[in-house]
């Protein structure tokens, strides 16, 4: 019997889908361990504490909140100084934290203040005696690596999406915590550029309409906003040679050297399907893959393939997804 | 300015991979390595902003056996002036005693500007350069998509799900490399000859306890081959049915 503790990450006042998802990967592992306690640390602007009753509902039986004015954006000496003091005070079996942004700064932060074993993009979690055994995808997921971390307490990031955020209420008690400061010089916020409004983030979106080469021009995009727009829930991605050329900004791109992205649909327009994009994709649940090039290896991992030129056929699908929605009421 | 880039050695991730028979690492016969992607967005970084100082001074590191020496040789090809091995008989899965044995060694070094990719293909952990930063007491920007150092700070873009930090932050500092920053240069055949000349220092890497071992190996499991719908704007009405009634996505 362990206790867990894990990092419930929020922004502008929300607590985001990883958190959920981390607290649900904190519950197995505690649960897995003969059934500790999940401590959750909630770090935000003043207010944050009333999203704490929420980590409950997801298997938090303790939610310790720091509030402070400095955390309207990501002071992350500070979170990670919190996150490792509260891990000190705590006899933790593990810390969970999502492999977000702010996760990938925080994982190594901490597992060096604390000088734990940290595994990163975590799958799968077992616990077993004193040693941790995970699963992690390396090689821009074509491997999958099982990894055995040793010793009484370790980092564990879990990769978005890979854990499903499952409702198990505990009645959570909150406890209010101090902010840990800073020890080292600081990192300065100077401004936090919002993306484009109103639709949802390549690593939430649970459809995701992704443009090549193929669309030949920048302007061409626009089919590929408005099918996501028909769709409605949809995401914007873009190949490398897209961003590369400046067509579409670096935090668009959907491969290995960019996002790594699994959606219940991917949506392929004039995209060849190079390796380094299928790396960022190819875990998909369904692909469906428009080119005029029917020997585009993007067609060997689509589910459904559309031979055609995408200038023609994107005005003729969107028309098709509108139309089936409309249907749907 | 003096700055240092760690750097990894990786397979060619254009590879088709197998597992090796201990079932527990891929098959390296056959295969490329180079320097990582990202850490060679890194190494060009680096030359780009000591190039636009007007001097300064590039040195790599590299943690493994003697084969990362020809990654060290192609990164002062490009153009760094020297490079230091921490040798050790394979780089462990563990990030944290790779930190560890770099930060040991760059403690004394009187670097400016500490790079890193912000992850490596292989491992995909992005553990090592801000674990680095935190052992060193340093700030660090992990992931930066942009980079500029003017009148001794430097400023940062970083990219976050959905929006973007700009950072400014103090020398010394560590940051990591992210997409966006810099595409590398080939050698020149000039910088081939050249960098058989400069200096690279071989030692063992202090990497103490390792904590992480990677015990298997698989490949994930092949997608079902696809199908062609149809060719053309007639083939949609057929895709639109099957992605209501057979993926259940509409």
């Amino acid at each position: 019997m362990a206790n867990v503790l894990v990092f419930a990450e929020a922004r502008g006042g929300e607590l985001r889908k990883i958190a959920l998802e981390a607290v649900t990967a904190a519950r197995q592992l505690a649960d897995a361990t003969g059934g500790g306690d999940v401590h959750a640390l909630l770090v935000g602007a003043p207010g944050i504490a009333a999203k704490a009753t929420q980590l409950g509902t997801y298997g938090a039986d303790v939610v310790f909140v720091a509030e402070g004015a400095e955390f309207a954006t990501f002071a992350r000496e500070s979170v990670a100084a919190t996150l490792a003091e509260r891990a000190k005070a705590g006899s933790y079996r593990a810390v969970v934290i999502g492999f977000s942004a702010q996760g990938r700064d925080l994982g190594p932060r901490v597992a060096a203040k604390l000088d734990v074993p940290i595994a990163s993009d975590v799958t799968e979690i077992a616990a077993s005696g004193d040693t941790l055994t995970v699963k992690h995808p390396g090689y821009a997921n074509k491997v999958v690596l099982t990894l055995v971390l040793s010793g009484p307490m370790a980092v564990i990031s879990v990769r978005p999406s890979a854990f499903t955020a499952k409702e198990n209420a505990k009645a959570a008690r909150v406890e209010v915590v101090a902010a840990v400061p800073a020890s080292t010089p600081v990192v300065t916020i100077t401004e936090v550029k919002e993306g484009a409004k109103g639709r949802p983030d390549l690593g939430d979106a649970p459809i995701i309409i992704s443009g090549g080469r193929g669309l030949k021009a920048a302007e061409n995009f626009k089919l590929v906003e408005d099918l996501a727009d028909a769709f409605g829930n949809a995401a914007v991605g873009a190949t490398r040679a897209v961003t590369d050329d400046g067509w579409r900004p670096h935090s668009d791109q959907i491969g290995q050297t960019g996002r790594q992205v699994s959606p219940q649909l991917y949506v392929a327009v004039g995209i060849s399907g190079a390796i380094q994009h299928l790396a960022g994709m190819r875990t998909s649940k369904t692909i469906v893959a428009i080119n005029k090039d029917k020997e585009a290896p993007i067609f060997k991992v689509a589910d459904y393939g559309i031979v055609g030129d995408v200038l023609e056929v994107l005005p003729v699908f969107t028309a098709a997804v509108r139309e089936a929605r409309k249907g749907q009421g | 300015m003096k700055i240092a880039v760690c750097i990894k050695r990786t397979p060619d991730s254009e590879s088709r991979f197998k597992i090796a028979a201990s079932g527990a690492a891929i098959d390296e016969t056959g295969l490329k390595f180079d320097i990582d992607d990202f850490a060679s967005y890194a190494v060009e970084a680096a030359l780009q902003l000591n190039e636009k100082a007007g001097g300064g001074e590039t040195v790599v590191y590299a943690l493994g056996p003697d084969t990362v020496q020809e990654s060290l040789r192609k990164a002062m090809s490009m153009g760094a002036d020297r490079a230091v091995h921490l040798k050790a008989d394979a780089v462990p899965a563990d990030g944290l005693a790779i930190a560890k044995a770099l930060a040991a060694e760059l403690a004394s070094g009187g670097y400016d500007l500490i790079l890193f990719g912000k992850h490596a293909f292989d491992s995909s952990a992005g553990v090592v350069g801000t674990a680095v930063a935190e052992l060193l007491g340093l700030p660090c920007i992990t992931a930066a998509s942009e980079l500029k150092i003017e009148n001794g700070a430097g400023m940062a873009r970083r990219e976050l799900e959905g929006s973007a930090e700009m950072l400014t932050f103090p020398l010394p500092a560590v940051v990591t490399i992210d997409e966006g920053v810099a595409r590398p240069r080939y050698p020149s055949l000039k910088g081939i000859m050249a960098a058989k000349k400069k200096p690279l220092e071989s030692k063992p890497a202090q990497l103490g306890a390792v904590r992480v071992i990677a015990q298997k190996a698989e490949l994930p499991p092949e997608r079902p081959a696809g199908r062609i719908v149809g060719e053309g704007v007639t083939a949609i009405p057929e895709l639109v049915k099957l992605l209501q009634n057979e993926a259940k996505v509409l």
